[in-house]
């Protein structure tokens, strides 16, 4: 493993194997009365979070805190520009206050790269602008494997905005990896127009491509797009690219429906799609923790303590 | 002030490049009282050898960022001038978006003040072509030609509408050799991009510029040159259909000219993979196809110079989240050594165009007679000598007062050794003398 989780280019294929099984390890410590494991004892995790994200936040929070180490939360909302303290004097602070890794969740894409020049621990990106957000995607994968018992040639539709989706960047390059065969389903004014490079398919009929699918994975629509003309309204873009009750039944009986959440129910999801047993999307959630704890634990647990050993 | 200079200089055993007269060969240049003179001998003189050496034209900037008056923590008329001086510059085009914006005579005067108290190039200031650059207006150009700016621009911006840009052309007619140079940027299809757009766009996450955000200006704006007769210049183009447009235009006999950047000639959008800021330029950097495009048009011609667009930097501006950080990087002190190193020795260039488009090219479309050359006896002395196989690593400290260089950390090769400005040794063995 790299020492940091910028993109899930610093994974490889089996990188991303030796995760997810770390994580049905951590899994089961979620389901004791005593819900955690020495493994990260003394050690300090912060979490810095520059934009709103509450579920992901309290899931990085919790898989710190099961491991046992010391979680630190610097929730700020606005840019670095916006607060007066540039992201360089906060990852000081931080530096000099000797964390060990530090998540970071923030509206610019490439800040998480950007911080590693300036702190010496693990740096893990929860969210960066329009960029990535690879814990996403490794949970997703182990949602998916967990489920339908491989992700090696699972055909997977990654529906809606992915021109500014950082989950649906990293889940395309996680399921190429993994030699899954990803398609791509959106208007065309929020597919990028050379992602065929990513080693996926796009198309623009998401009726067409329901039937052939093991996973259907919906992205959040952010309804500013419209302002900003992607699309006419949402009322259109549910007409051509909602999971509607209707559109289910054209997937395979055992496909899933996934989402990361917080869903637009009635936009790119009917609600009741949302309520089927077919739709994992807890399971995520749950899934979640784990990952994100085989995450911290493979980055750290291999390191020595902050201020013992040499920069990997 | 006491000037310890000596009175008569001898550049001897130099390779004269002098696009101006033709010339390339090995040769002896004496400068006395701020001209060149006959080669032949003259008492009391200082010789400065300059075996393995090239003379040329001082280098001439159309497009450079200096700050002053408003960012004086940036860059001053003095740091960019003496920049500008250590890079073989020995004539300077500061752009008018300063603040206040050099939009009046008033404020072209105290440029062209600072210059000359700087003592190190010569100072052309640009003239704003709208009032406050706000693309409505247009600012008093008659005021501003009797100042001594013979070159309009709004650059940072583009002029907004066909309409405002064609009277522009048009009312620029009055005065000879007067030029509109313009950023051509289509607004928006800017609007938020802060890179080339592409797979490498799509794949950092960055909203991209596609190269249609130049194009459709650069169309709408030859246009206008056509319906005007104006003059037209096109600054730091980025897209090889921008290249195609100039080159038809041309043919067609219309007053179009354009020039491209070293950072648009060296790098390519693959470089902003690490979301460097110091590669955040505007006009993006584009693909590497587009650059090949770009070399080829300098070379045919198309192009006719090679501007920095100096822009400096505060420190915590670039060190920000890219998105946040600003576009430019800072050229002056590298501009000659890039092209000697990325184009000159892989062989795109000749020295021979690489000076025209740096020096001879720049000054007549800056109207700066005494710049360019030729370098002939009588002429005001305003050369460049350097040398062409020292190697070095571009790393501050820098003489501007910003260090956003995009070419830090890169070997370059290239090194001004000496330059003349108007007959004064400025900057003697690599060192400023002011």
């Amino acid at each position: 493993m790299n020492k940091h989780l910028l993109s899930i280019h610093d994974v490889s294929a089996p990188d991303i194997v030796r995760v997810l099984d770390t994580a049905e390890s951590f899994r089961e410590v979620g389901t004791r009365i005593i819900k955690k494991v020495p493994a990260l004892r003394g050690r300090t995790v912060v979490n810095l979070f520059y934009e709103n994200s509450t579920r992901t936040r309290i899931s990085f929070e919790l898989a710190a805190k099961r491991l046992s180490a010391d979680v630190i939360n610097f929730t700020t909302s606005g840019t670095s520009v916006s607060k007066g303290e540039s992201l360089k004097d906060t990852a000081l602070t931080l530096q000099a206050m000797g964390a060990d890794a530090i998540v970071i969740r923030h509206s610019s894409s490439g800040s998480p790269l950007t911080l590693t020049r300036w702190v010496r621990g693990s740096v893990l990106n929860a969210g960066d602008g329009t960029h990535e957000h690879p814990t996403q995607a490794l949970l997703d994968l182990y949602t998916m494997r967990d489920r339908l018992g491989r992700i090696e040639g699972l055909r997977v539709a990654i529906v809606g905005d992915v021109m500014h989706s950082r989950v649906a960047r990293s889940l395309s390059f996680a399921l190429a990896k993994m030699g899954a065969e990803t398609t791509l389903v959106g208007p065309p004014t929020l597919i990028p127009p050379d992602a065929t490079a990513w080693g996926v398919q796009v198309s623009h009929d998401l009726e067409s491509v329901l039937p052939k699918l093991d996973v259907c994975y919906l992205l959040r629509v952010q309804k500013e797009r419209q302002r900003q003309q992607y699309f006419p309204s949402v009322r259109e873009y549910a007409r051509l690219f909602g999971l509607t009750r209707e559109r289910v039944t054209m997937l395979p009986e055992s496909a899933l429906v996934m989402h990361p959440g917080p869903m637009n129910r009635g936009v790119e999801i009917d609600s009741d799609v949302a309520d089927l047993p077919r739709s994992v999307i807890e399971e995520q959630v749950t899934n979640g923790i784990a990952v994100r704890m085989s995450l911290l634990y493979l980055l750290l647990a291999g390191s020595a303590p902050e201020g013992g050993v040499t920069d990997a | 002030m006491p000037e310890v200079m000596p009175a008569r200089l001898r550049f001897r055993a130099a390779r004269v490049v002098d696009p101006a007269s033709g010339r390339d060969e090995v040769a002896d240049v004496v400068v006395q009282d701020g001209v060149v003179m006959p080669a032949d001998s003259g008492p009391r003189e200082t010789v400065l050898e300059c075996d393995g050496l090239v003379l040329a034209p001082g280098l001439v900037d159309l497009h450079a960022h200096l700050r002053q008056p408003g960012r004086e923590d940036k860059e001053t008329v003095e740091s960019g001038c003496r920049a500008a001086a250590l890079g073989g510059y020995t004539a300077v085009a500061p752009m008018a978006n300063t603040d206040p914006v050099a939009d009046n005579a008033s404020v072209i005067h105290e440029i062209r003040e600072l210059g000359r108290a700087a003592n190190l190039c010569d100072v052309f200031p640009v003239g704003a072509i709208t009032r406050g650059l706000e693309g409505a207006d247009m600012a008093e150009i008659g005021e501003m030609v009797e100042a001594g700016v013979r070159v309009f621009s709004d650059d940072g911006r583009c002029v907004p509408t066909a309409r405002v840009l064609r009277n522009a052309l048009t009312y620029a007619r009055i005065f000879d050799g007067v030029v509109i140079a313009e950023h051509c940027e289509e607004a928006s299809l800017a609007e938020g991009g802060q890179m080339h757009e592409g797979l490498i766009s799509a794949s950092l996450g960055l909203a991209g510029q596609p190269r249609e955000t130049e194009e459709v200006v650069v169309a709408r704006d030859i246009s206008m040159a056509r319906l005007s007769g104006g003059r037209l210049h096109l600054c730091h183009l980025s897209a090889p259909r921008s290249v195609e447009m100039v080159r038809s235009a041309k043919a067609e006999g219309l007053r179009v000219t354009a020039e491209v950047t070293p950072h648009h000639l060296v790098f390519s959008d693959e470089d902003l993979a690490t979301y460097d800021t110091n590669v955040k330029v505007n006009p993006p950097l584009r693909a590497t196809e587009d650059r090949a495009a770009l070399r080829a048009g300098l070379e045919d011609g198309t192009i006719d110079a090679i501007a920095t667009d100096h822009a400096p930097h505060a420190v915590e501006e670039k060190e920000a989240e890219f998105d946040q950080a600003p576009f430019g990087t800072i050229g002056l002190e590298t501009a000659l050594a890039a092209v000697l190193t990325y184009l000159v020795e892989p062989g795109t260039l000749t020295v021979s165009r690489a000076i025209e488009a740096m020096s001879t090219a720049p000054a007549r479309i800056l109207g700066a007679g005494a710049h360019g050359g030729p370098i002939e006896p009588g002429r005001p002395a305003n050369l460049v000598v350097f040398d062409p196989a020292a190697e070095g690593i571009v790393e501050p400290p820098f003489a501007s007062k910003s260090r956003n260089s995009a070419f830090l950390g890169r070997r370059l090769r290239g090194r001004v050794v000496h330059t003349v400005c108007r007959g004064s040794l400025v900057v003697a063995d690599g060192k400023a003398q002011r």
